[in-house]
């Protein structure tokens, strides 16, 4: 096995006197989805935020690309190699996909004052990513605003992946989807990590990361309840971890097995 | 699967006709509303009108008006608003009076100096903006108030009790930067054609329209480069997304508190330039000079297709609001109407034109 491209080492972060991680740890390989699941207010956020750079963790050590790193922005992450494809995608509904993907990171042709926005070799490039994440866009005029939720997800995730991804963070990419958009959001996943970029998923819901997870890391009460590979772990052992075990169970007795 | 799926992105582009695309295009409305209120006054007014001087009447205003419109269409896109634009005409032309009168600096002093104080007038626009996180409706509101007040007092103070300055006319006489900013412009093209005969002349074979309004020239070129920005360069992009979700554009990397305070420079420096084109003109300024353009410019603006929200909008759409603008002004002259119905007219394409962008707009995002 090749060294992770990210690792944590022990990560806590207090907020005052509030204790949102303490003590993760959390590593990342090459081509691997590597899941993290809690219910709200775990720390998946706050854990998240700390690995693209928005927060500075109170204690612990990140590790990149086998160099102790410490970043002081989101940009920096993200020069790094580090993208996050938060909930709410930075998109804008009403600019063309084409002007959405490269929105702050515009191509130019020509100099001094007739330096402008290299329009066709933007559309171009864009269509181009689109299709190999399997989306056909009417045209790459064609409006955010008029993609379905899925198709929206997926261009953020192109367009991350296009900008030198190592590392792609998905902040629970399938919570607000139907069940279509989720398999084709699943679908885009596989793809990327096809070409070698780690993902971290960000979920919870069990069945979403079963279905493309290599390895399972629990967040409870902003500790890490540990890891599990793919194989080593059943969906209701999962479900049983995230809620904390015990109560779980006893709801599960009066709902049935339902959830 | 490549090759098919190419071929069916391919077949989908063709089925979008060519009227969709053109019913997307932000302008679309103002293009019509030209040729809506062309046609009325072929049919109501005075044959004159449509002669070359009578469309030089109508396009004078009209580009004092669309060098304001545009600016206002550009920060309108950004998602922001600027009231203080028809005071700031006022504030400039009476600290553009005093510098060329009361002080007798040549324009090469006097003009970037107007426009650098308007310039810094609109960054402090911006900055309040920016550090309180008020609506810029408010923040500019203020400023329509004390800019106009200043310009009062202002005028009290240098002219000795007056609201009006004199002498400036005479002040610019003879200036080699004057041709550029006042009087005709092209003219050896319209003699020309007068000598061709392709042109009304007189007897003495001197044009009837002596040449182009240098207003009319700075603000075709003042749409053609804003459009040039907009669509085609990456501060175009930044403008659009600044202005669709401000968030969103700062996680993207987009310059956001650059291009508003950009923004809010350009509309100042549209009205101080406009103001030193009509004060020149008239020879004088006073403190009424561009009361409610400010208005007029945002709705040539939005007549021009851009949303109140932000994020949409086009330049060519408000040189065409601006144009409807000037047509109807001045085109009810030409007819027996009365000629405040102007206001009526204006109002109630206000509220069409709104209307009519929010359908367009659930049409381009696919919103329902």
């Amino acid at each position: 096995m090749s060294a992770p491209i990210i690792h944590m080492e022990n990560i806590k972060k207090h907020y005052g006197n509030v204790i949102a991680l303490n003590g993760v740890t959390f590593d990342l390989l090459a081509g691997e989805c590597h899941c993290l699941l809690g219910d709200n207010g775990a720390g998946k956020s706050t854990f998240i935020k700390t690995m693209s750079g928005v927060h500075k963790p109170t204690e612990g050590s990140i590790t990149f690309e086998g160099r102790p790193l410490s970043f002081d922005s989101p940009r920096d992450a993200m020069e790094a190699g580090i993208a996050t494809v938060f909930q709410d995608l930075a998109m804008i509904p009403l600019m063309s996909v084409t002007r959405n993907f490269f929105m702050g990171r515009e191509p130019t042709k020509g100099r001094g004052l007739f330096k402008r926005f290299d329009i066709d070799t933007a559309n171009e490039i864009t269509m181009a990513e689109m299709r190999k994440m399997g989306i056909n866009l009417r045209g790459p005029d064609q409006a955010v605003g008029t993609l379905s939720g899925g198709e929206r997800q997926t261009v953020a995730i192109a367009r991350a992946v296009y900008f030198g991804a190592k590392v792609l963070i998905l902040d629970e990419p399938t919570s607000a989807l139907g069940v279509r958009q989720t398999a084709n959001v699943l679908a885009t996943i596989k793809r990327v990590r096809a070409q070698g970029i780690g993902v971290v998923f960000i979920s919870h819901n069990v069945r979403h990361a079963l279905a493309v997870g290599d390895r399972f890391t629990v967040l409870n009460r902003g500790q890490t309840l540990g890891t599990a590979t793919r194989g080593e772990i059943t969906a209701a052992q999962l479900q049983d971890l995230m809620a904390g075990g015990q109560e779980m169970a006893e709801l599960e007795g009066s709902l049935g097995g339902t959830i | 699967m490549s090759t098919e799926t190419l071929a069916r992105a391919d077949e989908r582009i063709k089925t979008e006709s060519f009227a969709t695309k053109l019913m997307k295009r932000p302008e679309l409305g103002a293009i019509g509303g030209v040729v809506l209120v062309t046609v009325f006054f072929f049919l109501t007014a005075d044959r004159t009108m449509f002669t070359l001087s009578g469309i030089m009447n109508f396009m004078t205003p009209a580009a004092q008006l669309g060098i304001l419109g545009i600016a206002a269409a550009m920060l309108m896109i950004g998602g922001e608003f600027d009231l203080s634009i028809g005071s700031m005409v006022a504030f400039a032309g009476m600290v553009f009076g005093v510098f060329v009168v009361n002080v007798g600096m040549p324009l090469i002093i006097a003009i970037p100096l107007t426009m650098g104080l308007a310039a810094a007038l609109g960054v402090t626009n911006g900055l309040i903006v920016l550090r309180t996180g008020l609506p810029s409706f408010i923040v500019t509101l203020a400023g329509l108030f004390v800019l106009r007040g200043a310009s009062l007092v202002g005028l009290k103070m240098f002219t000795g009790g007056s609201t009006q300055l004199r002498g400036i006319r005479e002040a610019v006489e003879g200036d080699f930067l004057a041709p550029i900013f006042s009087g005709d412009a092209f003219g050896f093209i319209l003699t020309w054609l007068a000598k061709a005969g392709l042109v009304d002349s007189f007897k003495s074979g001197v044009p009837k329209v002596p040449g182009i309004p240098v207003e009319i020239i700075w603000f075709i070129a003042f749409a053609l480069v804003a459009t040039y920005v907009l669509l085609r360069t990456p501060a175009g992009n930044w403008i659009f997304a600044t202005g669709g979700d401000a968030l969103a554009a700062q996680n993207s990397g987009v310059p956001v508190r650059r291009v508003k305070i950009s923004l809010f420079m350009l509309t100042a420096m549209a009205a101080a330039l406009v103001a030193i084109i009509t004060v020149i003109d008239a020879g004088s300024t006073d403190a009424r000079r561009g009361f409610m353009k400010e208005f007029e410019a945002i709705i040539a603006a939005v007549i021009g297709g851009c949303l109140l929200t932000g994020g949409y909008g086009s330049a060519i759409g408000a040189f065409f609001g601006a144009i409807i603008f000037g047509m109807v002004t001045i085109g009810l002259t030409y007819t027996r109407f009365d000629q405040d119905w102007f206001q009526v007219f204006l109002g109630a394409m206000l509220l069409l034109a709104v209307i009519f962008n929010n359908v367009i707009r659930r049409r381009v995002t696919g919103e329902r």
